[in-house]
């Protein structure tokens, strides 16, 4: 007779051997290293609450502290790669293979652990892809998780920063593996129930705040013309024209300055109700102007941002908040909804090629790739039809009968022609290309595939790839908008005219855009300052961002 | 300090009465662009003092598409160059040639 | 929104000047076109600026005519050279001998390293030449709210005007934050913690002690009209007003000598909540200022 119940009682080993560190489930934060060490088995697969922002900070140095003898092997699934210790106990033996989404401050070292042959790496995923996979065939055995505060129960409250807990957790609980939750206090009382108890087996009170980073806050002090010139061109040649009301904005300074446009030059253009009114987004504090002027109707975040936490519980018609008033995050739904319910995504790169691909590796920053992927590809899977999205469509495939006919994704990748330190943004060859020869990967990392890619904006105009009707037409649009870049300087100049008067490409004087308008004075908020005011006063930077 | 000199052919006249135009300011990465009226109307002059020596096939690749682009020709334009990219110059000349066709403030 | 107010902060000299004078009243001397730039700076492989990053004219306020200086902070943090403080000595020079009032939008670091000597005596002439035009009844007002703030020998400058209208932004001293950290250690000034600078130095602090006479928000319209104010003072400067400045300096000295914190000397001036003051919006702090402030009036 088989038994069917093998990985319960595993659990119930499990919990059995963490018990001798307990009371009820209250773990002791002193014996934190031989609790896991006790919990824990050579091989296990683990997923470590790295988040896009928050971390199971306390929890990662403990399971970094581990005798390597005793506990070794450890298979990491984990969205973020964030903290030191993430990759420390791969240096010492404790963990041998990874799987994960995001490694923004560890991308240089992520690199070159994976050459060195520290890593056995299984593969870098989007969010909702890693997600999916913890219900198939990554399903964590153990969960080692963060949360605001815990009652005596186990319920726990994550507060503004949900983020990947509940995904992590029901994955894990209900696949029968074993949760661990660090909080930063435990109260008789929770504001409200995130994680219900009886899915979590074991809680430490560490007593303090888990690690979080204010990740999506963009000075407006550091806006350069270049960027509010692409900007106002991208509100212009994209937004308008298509009417785009449900979308999603990446993270980098020219999408923030898209933002900070909204209640000046988008009013000018008379915009105000027809775009930008329903988002997946992170609680952008360069958003608040526009939400103050009335433009935004809803928002649902991936997770939170620091100082953002008094403004969001004060917008309740705005943001989704719980009971207690603050917001309630969640990467996963809202991953869904930028796939599914946006009709633009809109982000910057680090390298585009002549096709159109694009990727942030670079050969020596392996960076992951976050959610961007999600929100900037097509779903196949949608069915629901919107202005946009047919237009889109309608632009790409003109000639299949329309019930027919697919309405696309808005891909807009936004830049300027040059980037940081000067590195140009078009390419011949992406480094991602010389990342997965010299890893020998069967896949190279690309952010966003060239046949998801609709629309490419630069400071010198707006590539409508969608127009395009085969590779070389393609190419030199591309071409046409890298300015003095290599790849701009390389172009058919007799063809990017004709493809000019297609309007394939579209330059900021054929929208009618002034260049003297590509002033800073354009921008609803110039300063820190300037959004805290806005703000009313709800909006607290941290002090790094402050010069007051 | 490296002075580079163009003189080229430019068709199309600049527009408006302002003698000169200043745009930018000379901090790291931007430039200011000192524009005035030149002599021949089909012709734009240019001189730029950069402290970033030898990049003049880009200088000349820019200055070549800002006259077929705008409307550029009788000026004579000066730049003083704090190691602008060539995007930040672009706007700033197309911004130079604006501000001279605009009235006096 | 709109009608966005237009940050002095964000603006350039030249935008300053437009939006200080009345329209179309602006006449520039040695303007951008006469290039007259700096001798020094190609020497050291440093691009020039056409104005030296100095604008100096004659105009109106109000219908009033009156002779304007902008430095330019962004052009080397807005320091003195020689050709940058001979247009302003100049300019002081004209205002004494056309009896006009002079205002100057302040936006330095000091002087110019690369020209040390030049500008160290620019700033001595500078002084001078404000306080022989004060003594011929001329007002000069000082502006300050820039990105580089007002240091080094600006600093001493914008003591002897006799009027200085701040923002929050505006910061005002001799001695900057990285020079006292280099100097005296990170222990005694920590040139990163950003809130410290500006309890310290900034507009806010300089109007509680009396450093400054005006607190304005950062608006070049509120500028304009405190500045039109200022213009309309009695110029008073004689052997009396200097020794009531002394005698000021050294109660204040008596009085907050001892202390560490700027937040420290709120609570002795009478602030009940100091920690809320750098929070405060413009109006509601200008309003308790006037009620807490040490009087910096009798002195200028």
């Amino acid at each position: 007779m088989r038994q069917w119940n093998t990985r319960k009682q595993m659990r119930e080993e499990r919990i059995a051997a963490g018990r001798g560190f307990a009371t009820g489930k209250l773990v002791d934060p002193e014996t934190l290293v031989d609790f896991l060490e006790a919990v824990l088995r050579p091989g296990d697969r683990v997923c470590l609450e790295g988040d896009n922002q928050k971390q199971a900070d306390v929890l990662a140095k403990g399971l970094a502290a581990m005798d390597p003898a005793r506990i070794h092997d450890l298979h990491m699934v984990q969205s973020g790669v964030v903290l030191p210790e993430h990759l420390d106990v791969f240096d010492s033996g404790i963990a041998k293979r990874l799987d994960f989404s995001y490694s923004g401050p560890q991308s240089a070292r992520i690199a070159k652990m994976l050459f060195g042959g520290k890593i056995e790496l299984g593969a870098i995923h989007t969010y909702l892809e890693l997600f999916a996979r913890y219900f198939v065939d990554l399903t964590p055995q153990v969960a080692l998780i963060a949360a605001v505060s815990a009652d005596r129960h186990g319920n726990l409250y994550t507060g503004p920063n949900t983020e990947d807990t509940p995904t992590v957790v029901e994955a894990t609980s209900f696949g029968s593996g074993l949760v661990i939750a660090q909080v930063g206090e435990i109260v008789d009382t929770l504001p409200r129930v995130d994680i219900p108890g009886d899915q979590v087996h074991f809680v430490l009170d560490v007593g303090r705040p888990f690690y979080v980073e204010p990740l999506f806050t963009r000075d407006p002090a550091a806006m350069t013309e270049t960027q509010i010139l692409t900007a106002m061109m991208a509100i212009k040649g994209l937004y308008q024209p298509y009417g785009v009301r449900r979308l999603n904005h990446g993270i980098g300074f020219n999408t923030a300055a898209i933002e900070l446009l909204l209640p000046t030059y988008g009013e000018k253009l008379g915009l105000k109700g027809k775009i930008c009114t329903h988002w997946a987004l992170n609680p952008h504090p360069t958003l608040i102007p526009a939400i103050e002027a009335g433009w935004v109707e809803q928002v649902h975040c991936f997770g939170s941002e620091v100082g953002m936490e008094d403004y969001l519980a004060a917008r309740p018609d705005i943001f989704f908040t719980g009971p207690d008033g603050s917001l309630r995050s969640n990467r996963a739904f809202s991953q869904t909804a930028g796939l599914y319910a946006c009709d633009m995504f809109i982000g910057s790169t680090l390298q585009i090629d002549l096709a159109g691909h694009s990727s942030t590796i670079t050969a020596n920053r392996i960076a992951g790739f976050g959610g961007a992927p999600n929100m900037g590809s097509d779903a196949r899977g949608r069915r629901h039809p919107s202005a946009p999205w047919l237009q889109a469509g309608a632009e790409a495939d003109p000639d299949t009968a329309t019930p027919l006919r697919r309405g696309r994704k808005l891909v807009v990748q936004i830049g300027e022609t040059f980037g940081e330190g000067n590195a140009p943004l078009f390419v011949e060859k992406l480094g991602a290309l010389e990342l997965a020869e010299k890893l020998d990967l069967d896949l190279a990392p690309i952010m966003v595939y060239a046949d998801d890619t609709t629309h490419i904006v630069t400071e010198e105009g707006i590539a409508n790839l969608l127009l395009c009707r085969n590779a070389d037409e393609r190419e030199q649009a591309i071409r046409g908008v890298a300015g003095f870049t290599e790849i701009g300087r390389g172009r058919d100049k007799a063809m990017v005219e004709r493809l000019r008067e297609r309007k394939i490409i579209q330059r900021p004087e054929d929208l009618g855009i002034d260049p003297l308008d590509a002033n800073r004075n354009m921008l609803a908020a110039r300063s820190i300052k300037d959004l805290m005011l806005a703000s009313g006063g709800l909006y607290r930077p941290p002090s790094r961002f402050r010069n007051w | 300090m490296e002075i580079l000199h163009f003189d080229i052919a430019a068709p199309m006249p600049a527009g408006g009465t302002r003698k000169m135009a200043l745009v930018g300011v000379v901090a790291s990465g931007n430039l200011e662009v000192l524009v005035e009226r030149g002599d021949a109307a089909d012709r734009c002059a240019i001189e730029i003092s950069t402290a970033a020596h030898g990049f003049r096939d880009l200088w000349d690749a820019v200055v070549a598409d800002f006259v077929g682009r705008r409307a550029a020709g009788g000026l004579r334009i000066a730049i003083n160059d704090g190691g602008a990219r060539p995007d930040t110059v672009s706007l700033r000349l197309a911004q130079g040639v604006r501000l001279i066709e605009e009235p006096e403030a | 929104m709109s009608n966005i107010r237009q940050s002095w902060y964000e603006a350039g000299a030249r935008e300053r000047i437009a939006a200080l004078v009345d329209p179309r009243s602006f006449a520039e001397f040695v303007g951008p076109e006469c290039r007259e730039t700096s001798p020094h700076l190609g020497i050291f492989n440093l691009p020039a600026q056409f104005d030296d990053g100095i604008v100096v004219g004659s105009g109106s306020i109000n219908g009033t005519p009156v002779l304007v200086a902008a430095q330019e902070g962004r052009f080397m943090g807005g320091a003195f050279g020689e050709v940058h403080g001979a247009k302003l000595t100049g300019l002081l020079r004209a205002a004494k001998a056309l009896g006009r009032d002079v205002v100057i939008a302040f936006d330095t670091g000091g002087v110019r390293l690369q020209e040390a000597n030049a500008g160290e005596i620019a700033i001595a002439e500078i002084m001078r030449a404000i306080v022989e035009a004060r003594l011929d009844g001329v007002r000069v007002v000082g502006l300050i709210g820039g990105r580089a703030g007002c240091y080094g020998g600006g600093g001493l400058i914008a003591g002897c005007c006799s009027t200085l209208i701040v923002s929050e932004q505006g910061r005002i001293s001799v001695t900057g934050p990285e020079v006292i950290e280099t100097n005296k250690g990170v222990e005694e000034f920590d040139s990163r913690d950003r809130a410290l600078v500006w309890r310290t130095m900034g507009g806010k602090h300089r109007t509680l002690i009396g450093g400054a006479d005006v607190f304005v928000d950062d608006d070049a319209a509120a500028f304009r009209a405190a500045a039109t104010a200022a213009l309309a003072r009695p110029a008073k400067f004689d052997a009396a007003t200097l020794a009531a400045e002394q005698a000021r300096l050294e109660r204040r000295i008596a009085r907050f000598g001892d202390m560490s914190d700027a937040t420290d000397i709120w609570h002795a001036l009478g602030i009940n909540d100091p920690k809320a003051i750098p929070d405060m919006p413009a109006d509601a702090f200008a309003t308790l200022a006037a009620q807490y402030r040490e009087s910096a009036d009798d002195a200028r």
